[in-house]
C-alpha cells in the first residue's frame, strides 16, 4: 500500500523536521519532534496513534511526560466481565462435576484474558496498563497455579489502581492479595509448619534483590507473615492462632514483628529503592541500567515515600531516556496491541489472546515467579516467524497510514519505506 | 572433547586408525561429519511409570490398583521383576538385541506436582527450589565442535515448547507441520546505530534463512524412508526426524512433544493408545535408521515432568507423582535395567521415593554420549552404564 501525500502534507512534514533541528542545536523552540513523541509514545503507551502524537508535538519533552503522567486513570474502562464463582472442590467429586468445572474455569480465564487486552487496545490511558503490566510481571502470580480466574482478576484490579501510586501501599496489598496467598503458599504458612515460598520472593524479587538478605532474614520474614489464610470465599484472612507471634530478628531488628513490620523495615533500607529503579529502567530505557543514577533515582523514590508519579517522571525526562532510540524489544503484548492502536484497527481482543500466547506472552500466566523474561529472550526461530505472521495478516486488512505516523512507528534512521508491509516487516519495527 | 572422542563417537574410530585423524576431521567439517544425536521424546503430562515398566511380582502393585493393574499374563516381562506394558510389544525386538536401557525411579528431592513447574525443573536442570531461566542443552552444546552442529543446535518438531533448548546460547530451528522450515521475510536494516537489540534480531533470521535453504535442500534430495511411518502425530515427527538424520543434517538435537498422559480419568484405554503409538512410532524410526548405519549415532530418550500417584483415584485414573522410568534407546546403548526400582511398600506421601536423580541423564549423555567433561561433580550426580 503506497502512501499518498499531498505537497501541503509534504511541507508540513518538512516544517516539522526543521524543529527538530532547532530542538536540537538548543535553540528556544523545544518542541518534540514525530520522532521524539514516538519514543516516548513507543516506550510508555503501546506506540504512537496519529492523535496522540499530534496532541504532544506542540510540548516540550518535560510537558509531554508530565501529560501522560497526569492523564493516567487507576481503573478501566473497560467493564470486568462477571465470573460466577467456581463451585469449591469438593472431596469427592464424580467425572462430570470435575470436567464442568475445569471448563467453566477454562472459559472465565479466557473472559479475564480478554478483558484485559480489550482495556488495552481501547484505554485513553495506555501508560496506566504499561504500568499495570510491568506490576504484573513484578508481583507475579499465574491462573496455573492460582486456579481461581475471580483472584487474578482481583488481583489485576488492585495493580491497576496502585499502578502509578504508592509502591509502599502496593506492597503491603500484595501481602495479603488472595492470589498472591496461594500463589506463593502465603495461605498455608502456619506458626507450626512456617513456608519460605512468599518471604523469599519478597526479599529476592520484590525488594531487595538476590545478595542483599540472609537466609536468617527469610526464615524471620516467613514466620511474621505466618497466619495468613484464605476463607471458603476467597478472602484473605488473619487467624491469630494460626500466626507466630515470638521475637524475631529481622534485618538486625527484633522484636515479635508481623508481615506489615516487615515491609516496613524493607522499605527503610535503600536497596529497595535502588532495585525498583534499576528494573524500571531495564523495563523503559535499555538493558543496561546506569549504577549511578539508579542510586539516586533509588534514595529519590525512598525521599518521595515511594511515590511511582515522580519517579517515573525523572525517568522520562532524563537524559538517559531521550539518548535511547530501539534498544529495547517489543514484548509480544506491546506488539500486539501497539499495533492495533497504531493503525486503527477495530480491536480484536479474543484474538490477540491467542495471538499473545502464540508469541510468548499469555497473560496471567507467567511461566514462574520470576516473571517472562523478556529482551532477547522474545524473539527466536519460531517467535520470529510468529510476529512476522501477525504482521502479514494486519497488512492484509489494508489499514491506512498516516504520514505523521510514518515518522513516528520506526525508531532508529533510517527512514522507512512509505509501503505499509515494509514498514511492518521492517527489523525495526519489533523494537522500541 | 578431543578429536579421538569425537571420532569414536562418530562412529569412524576403526578408520581413524589407519588415517590421520586431522586429514578425517577435515573432510567431515567439509560436509557429513556424522554427529552423535539425541532425540528428546518428552511424555507431556506426567507418564504413568508403574504402568509402563510394570513391577508385576509386588502384590501391592495389584492391592493399589484393583482396577488399573495389568493381569500378569499380558506383561512382557524383562526380568523376575519388571516387565513392559503389552502395549510396547513393537519395542520388545529392541530389548532382545540389548539396545533398550531404562533408568529407574528417575525424578528430584522435594517433588513438585505441579505440570507447568516440575517440567521447568527437567527442562532447566535446576533443584526443586531454583529457577533457571535457560534449558540444560544451553550449558552442554556449546561444547561440540561447532562443525558438528553448523545448520543447528537443536531442531523442534510439532507443537513442542523449546523446553531444554531454550537458551540464548543455542540456535534452535521449529519445523512446521510439514517438517519444512518457514523462512523469516523481514526487510533487513542497516542503521548507522546498530543496539544489541537489532544485532540479536538479525542473527536469529540468518540462522533461520540459512537453515531453511541448507535443510530444504538436502531434504529434496534426501530420498523416500525405506519404512512406512504410522501415522500418528509422534510417527510423523520421527519420520521428519529420520529423514533427517539421513539426510546428514548437521544438528546434534531434536526434541519431540507426545502428549495426553495426565490420565486423571479413564486411564486404562488412554494409556494403553500412548504407549503403543509410541512403541510403533519408535519401532519404525529405528528401521528406518538401521540401514546405512544412523542407528548407532543415534540415541532416543523420554522424559516426563513426574510419574503418578501409586495407588489408583475414584475416576480410574491416577494423580500426579514423582519418579518414573524412563527409555533409552540406540545402536550404542547398553540394554538393561538401570538405577533401583522404587519399593511399592516404601512410600513417601503415598508416593514413590526416586533413586537415580534426573540430571544423572543429561550427565551421562554429556559425558558418554558426547564425550564432554562433567557437567556436575560425579560424586553427586553419577553417570549411568547405558551407553
Amino acid at each position: 500500500m503506497q502512501i499518498h501525500l499531498s505537497l501541503q502534507q509534504k511541507w508540513i512534514l518538512r516544517g516539522l523536521g526543521c524543529l527538530s533541528l532547532l530542538g536540537f542545536v538548543g535553540l528556544p523552540a523545544q518542541a518534540l519532534t514525530p520522532d521524539e513523541a514516538g519514543h516516548l509514545l513507543r516506550r510508555v503507551a503501546f506506540g504512537p496513534q496519529v492523535a496522540t502524537v499530534q496532541a504532544l508535538l506542540p510540548l516540550t519533552r518535560t510537558q509531554a511526560v508530565e501529560k501522560l503522567i497526569n492523564e493516567t486513570r487507576s481503573q478501566s474502562v473497560s467493564a470486568l466481565p462477571s465470573l460466577p464463582v467456581l463451585e469449591k472442590k469438593r472431596q469427592r467429586q464424580n467425572e462430570a462435576q470435575t470436567q464442568k468445572n475445569q471448563r467453566e474455569r477454562n472459559a472465565q480465564s479466557q473472559q479475564l484474558k480478554a478483558w484485559w487486552l480489550q482495556e488495552m487496545l481501547v484505554t485513553p490511558s495506555p501508560l496506566t496498563e504499561t504500568m499495570t503490566l510491568f506490576w504484573h510481571n513484578h508481583f507475579t502470580s499465574s491462573l496455573k497455579k492460582v486456579k481461581s480466574p475471580t483472584l487474578m482478576a482481583k488481583q489485576n484490579q488492585l495493580l491497576r489502581r496502585y499502578a502509578l501510586g504508592s509502591f509502599a501501599d502496593l506492597l503491603q496489598a500484595i501481602s495479603c492479595d488472595p492470589a498472591m496467598l496461594r500463589y506463593l503458599d502465603g495461605a498455608v504458612n502456619r506458626k507450626a509448619k512456617p513456608n519460605e515460598n512468599f518471604a523469599r520472593e519478597l526479599l529476592e524479587l520484590f525488594t531487595l534483590g538476590e545478595g542483599h538478605y540472609q537466609e536468617a532474614d527469610i526464615k524471620a520474614a516467613a514466620r511474621a507473615f505466618s497466619g495468613w489464610s484464605l476463607d471458603p470465599n476467597g478472602q484473605a484472612v488473619f487467624k491469630t492462632k494460626q500466626h507466630d507471634q515470638g521475637n524475631k530478628t529481622f534485618m538486625g531488628q527484633t522484636g515479635p514483628w508481623r508481615g506489615e513490620d516487615i515491609i516496613r523495615i524493607i522499605l527503610a533500607q535503600p536497596r529497595t529503592g535502588e532495585y525498583l529503579a534499576f528494573q524500571l529502567w531495564k523495563s523503559l530505557i535499555s538493558p543496561n541500567p546506569n549504577p549511578t543514577l539508579v542510586k539516586r533515582w533509588g534514595a529519590e523514590f525512598a525521599r518521595n515515600q515511594y511515590q511511582i508519579k515522580p519517579l517515573l517522571k525523572t525517568i522520562l525526562t532524563s537524559d538517559a531516556f531521550w539518548a535511547e532510540r530501539g534498544s529495547l524489544i517489543k514484548s509480544p503484548i506491546e506488539l500486539t496491541v501497539g499495533s492495533f492502536r497504531s493503525l486503527g484497527l477495530p480491536p480484536d481482543a479474543e484474538g490477540l489472546v491467542l495471538t499473545s500466547r502464540q508469541l510468548g506472552q499469555d497473560l496471567f500466566n507467567p511461566p514462574n515467579v520470576k516473571g517472562w523474561p523478556g529482551g532477547p529472550n522474545w524473539i527466536d526461530s519460531r517467535t520470529l516467524v510468529a510476529r512476522q505472521q501477525f504482521l502479514t495478516r494486519l497488512v492484509e486488512m489494508r489499514p491506512t497510514l498516516n504520514p505523521v505516523l510514518n515518522l513516528s512507528l520506526l525508531p532508529l534512521a533510517p527512514s522507512p519505506a512509505s509501503d505499509l508491509s515494509e514498514l511492518l516487516l521492517d527489523q525495526r519495527y519489533q523494537l522500541k | 572433547m578431543n578429536r579421538s572422542e569425537f571420532l569414536r563417537l562418530s562412529g569412524l574410530g576403526l578408520i581413524s586408525l589407519c588415517l590421520d585423524p586431522l586429514v578425517i576431521l577435515n573432510a567431515l567439517a567439509a560436509d557429513h561429519a556424522q554427529v552423535p544425536v539425541l532425540v528428546l521424546i518428552e511424555l507431556q503430562g506426567g507418564n504413568d511409570g508403574l504402568n509402563t515398566l510394570i513391577p508385576y511380582n509386588q502384590p501391592a502393585y495389584y492391592k493399589l490398583r484393583p482396577q488399573l493393574a495389568l493381569p500378569k499374563s499380558e506383561i512382557l516381562p524383562l526380568s523376575a521383576e519388571l516387565g513392559l506394558h503389552p502395549a510396547l510389544q513393537a519395542l520388545k525386538p529392541l530389548w532382545q538385541r540389548k539396545q533398550m536401557a531404562w533408568a529407574l525411579g528417575v525424578g528430584y528431592s522435594q517433588p513438585n506436582r505441579s505440570h507447568f513447574r516440575s517440567i521447568e525443573i527437567w527442562d532447566s536442570a535446576s533443584q526443586a527450589d531454583e529457577y533457571l531461566e535457560h534449558g540444560w542443552l544451553g550449558r552442554v552444546l556449546p561444547q561440540l565442535p561447532a562443525n558438528s552442529r553448523s545448520l543447528a543446535d537443536g531442531i523442534l518438531l510439532g507443537e513442542t515448547s523449546a523446553g531444554p533448548l531454550n537458551s540464548l546460547a543455542l540456535r534452535t530451528l521449529a519445523l512446521n507441520a510439514k517438517g519444512r522450515l518457514p523462512r523469516s521475510v523481514s526487510r533487513p536494516v542497516n542503521s548507522s546505530q546498530m543496539p544489541e537489540s537489532l544485532h540479536h534480531i538479525q542473527r536469529v533470521e540468518a540462522t533461520l534463512n540459512q537453515g531453511a535453504r541448507e535443510l530444504n535442500q538436502r531434504l529434496s534430495q534426501a530420498g523416500t524412508l525405506p519404512v512406512k511411518m504410522p501415522d500418528t502425530p509422534l510417527g510423523r515427527q520421527l519420520g521428519q526426524v529420520a529423514m533427517l538424520i539421513r539426510a546428514g543434517i548437521q544438528s546434534p538435537v531434536y526434541k519431540l512433544t507426545h502428549g495426553g498422559f495426565d490420565t486423571h480419568r479413564q486411564q486404562d484405554g488412554i494409556h494403553g493408545r500412548l504407549l503403543r503409538e509410541l512403541a510403533e512410532a519408535l519401532g519404525a524410526f529405528h528401521q528406518a535408521l538401521e540401514p546405512q548405519g544412523h542407528w548407532q549415532r543415534t540415541l532416543v530418550m523420554t522424559y516426563s515432568e513426574f510419574g503418578r500417584r501409586v495407588a489408583e483415584n475414584a475416576s480410574g485414573g491416577t494423580d500426579h507423582g514423582t519418579a518414573s522410568p524412563q527409555l533409552i534407546l540406540g545402536g550404542r546403548v547398553k540394554g538393561g535395567l538401570y538405577g533401583q526400582q522404587p519399593q511399592l511398600e516404601d512410600l513417601v506421601n503415598q508416593d514413590l521415593r526416586h533413586h537415580v536423580d534426573f540430571r544423572s541423564l543429561y550427565q551421562t549423555i554429556a559425558r558418554r554420549w558426547w564425550g564432554l567433561k562433567p557437567f556436575w561433580p560425579e560424586s553427586q550426580i553419577p553417570v549411568l552404564n547405558f551407553i
